[in-house]
């Protein structure tokens, strides 16, 4: 056996080993930065081979948690995309307004910077008061920040130049509590959110949803689970529900795409079809 | 055989591409991966500038895009690009490396695991080191190796770097990189039938 197999089945009888242990299962996470991110733990743990995390993995659950902080990219910002942001303020937010109630998932919230974005701009529209905000990620640590809310004050400087690109009118400033050197989002905004621990993998339906964010999470999957995952979130949206992904990702490999029409084709917003009626098949305009 | 062209730019980068990406043939038989370090947010406007001056297709290189001959695809800003197998393209946020995201390293080396002795990293001008791991790691896996002549690029840093870094096989002037493409695709990715762009005069 070469190097190269030998390596593909170390890395397999990990991925089982983590899977039937502790239930994570990573077997169909996009291979090339797996790998990376494998050889990183062996490095971390001071070891040569793939194999040789086997059994610490096995024995030792803090090794586990490491494996897991390797393996959650939480690199995230507020109002990442601006242009995004501002789509949704003209595209999706007057659609949301014509309901009396709502629920957003933002699914691999990671720290929560998009979720408190979100917030921001349901105030800004008076939507906030009728919406339930559901966060969730599988990263535990991730998501005690998120609850938190409590962000490095040096990072504000981008947030708030993001948030002035997203067509705002109101400033930043009126949502977060600053100190010497930290801002605090406010408990105005984070009254309707409920975080949670939901593994996209493994865990199923929970609500019906009018809005799914799932922004550079998919990208961590390869095209098998992007479709299983895609099949969840259609059978989480409501009639005409809406789902956003990120701005590098696509619906386009998965059957899933028929079901949706594209709101921005390039930010990537999409928008369950209604169910055809028997009128529209004699020439009635489907979709938008 | 050579399949893919990874090439990794810096400093100078939409000059050198230009004097590069025009000349190949709409027919071109390889898959083209260009990371050119930009300012996030200017990514679309590379790709439509060459789109507009290309005969070859050019994209934006999104998550999973399935890599085919005749196409370029432009990394985005902000996005490491790696290649996933040897049909895909994968993004991914991890944080950058040796301050780059999207970082050349990272691409070439994924090439390298995958394509192992079917892909050639090409390194033009820039300000920095980044791509030299990555094209040595390229050589170390059977790939060609190109660097632009350091005495032609606007910024000879990178590619004096990356001729430190590994044996090169080619140290090329822009028409001479754009030369040997057009013949390589022209040969269907096979080496011995390719002149040696390098002559006699140009030896390392
Ligand atoms: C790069 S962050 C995305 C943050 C945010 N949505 C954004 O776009 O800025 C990716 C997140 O996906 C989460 N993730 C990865 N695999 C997951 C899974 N199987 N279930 C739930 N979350 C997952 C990671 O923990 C990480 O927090």
């Amino acid at each position: 056996m070469n190097e190269k197999d030998l390596k593909a089945l170390e890395l397999d009888l990990l991925l089982e080993s983590i899977q039937r242990r502790y239930g994570y299962d990573f077997r169909h996470y996009a291979q090339a930065s797996l790998k990376r991110r494998v050889a990183s733990m062996v490095n971390l743990l001071s070891l040569e081979h793939i194999s040789e995390i086997i059994p610490q993995i096995l024995r030792d659950d803090s090794v586990c948690n490491d494996f897991l902080r390797v393996m959650s990219i939480t690199v995230t910002e507020m109002f990442r995309d601006p242009d995004f942001y501002a789509l949704i303020r003209t595209k999706v937010v007057p659609y949301l307004k014509t309901y009396p109630a709502l629920k957003i998932w933002h699914a691999g919230c990671a720290t929560g910077e998009e979720v408190y974005s979100m917030a921001v701009i349901l105030k800004e529209e008076g939507l906030y008061q009728r919406t339930q905000i559901y966060a969730t990620d599988f990263n535990n640590e991730s998501l005690d920040v998120a609850k938190a809310g409590i962000y490095p004050l040096d990072r504000m400087r981008l947030f708030m130049d993001n948030h002035n690109r997203s067509g705002t009118t109101s400033s930043l400033t009126e949502y977060y509590t600053a100190d010497d050197d930290s801002a605090r989002m406010s408990d105005a905004l984070r009254e309707n959110i409920t975080f949670a621990n939901h593994n996209l993998v493994t865990d199923g339906v929970f609500g019906e949803m009018n809005l799914i964010l799932c922004r550079n999470v998919l990208i961590y999957f390869d095209k098998m689970l992007q479709n299983r995952v895609l099949n969840l979130f259609r059978d989480s949206l409501s009639h005409r529900g809406f789902l956003c992904l990120g701005s590098k990702e696509s619906l386009e490999f998965s059957p899933v795409a028929q079901e949706f029409e594209a709101v921005s084709r390039h930010e990537r917003i999409f928008q369950k079809r209604g169910l055809p009626k028997a009128s529209s098949l004699a020439g009635g305009r489907g979709g938008d | 055989m050579i399949e893919t062209v990874v090439i990794g730019v810096s400093a100078g980068g939409l000059k050198a591409l230009t004097a590069i990406l025009p000349s190949l043939p709409a027919d071109f038989g390889l898959s083209l991966v260009i990371l050119q370090h930009v300012r996030s947010g200017s990514g679309r406007f590379l790709c439509e500038h060459f789109n507009r001056i290309c005969a070859i297709a050019v994209k934006d290189a999104t998550d999973k895009a399935y890599l085919e001959q005749g196409t370029a695809y432009i990394a985005p800003a902000g996005y490491h690009l790696l290649v996933e197998d040897e049909t895909t393209l994968a993004l991914s946020t991890e944080p950058p490396v040796c301050f780059a995201r999207p970082s050349i390293d990272v691409l070439f080396e994924t090439a390298a695991e995958v394509f192992e002795d079917r892909v050639a990293g090409v390194i033009l001008t820039g300000a920095n080191s980044d791509g030299a791991q990555g094209l040595a790691a390229i050589k170390a896996a059977g790939g060609l190796a190109i660097v632009q002549d350091p005495k032609t690029a606007e910024s000879p840093t990178m590619p004096r770097a990356a001729i430190k870094a590994t044996k090169t096989d080619h140290i090329l002037t822009l028409q001479e990189i754009a030369f040997f493409l057009c013949e390589l695709s022209e040969a269907k990715g096979d080496l011995k039938s390719c002149t040696n762009p390098n002559g006699a005069n140009n030896v390392v």
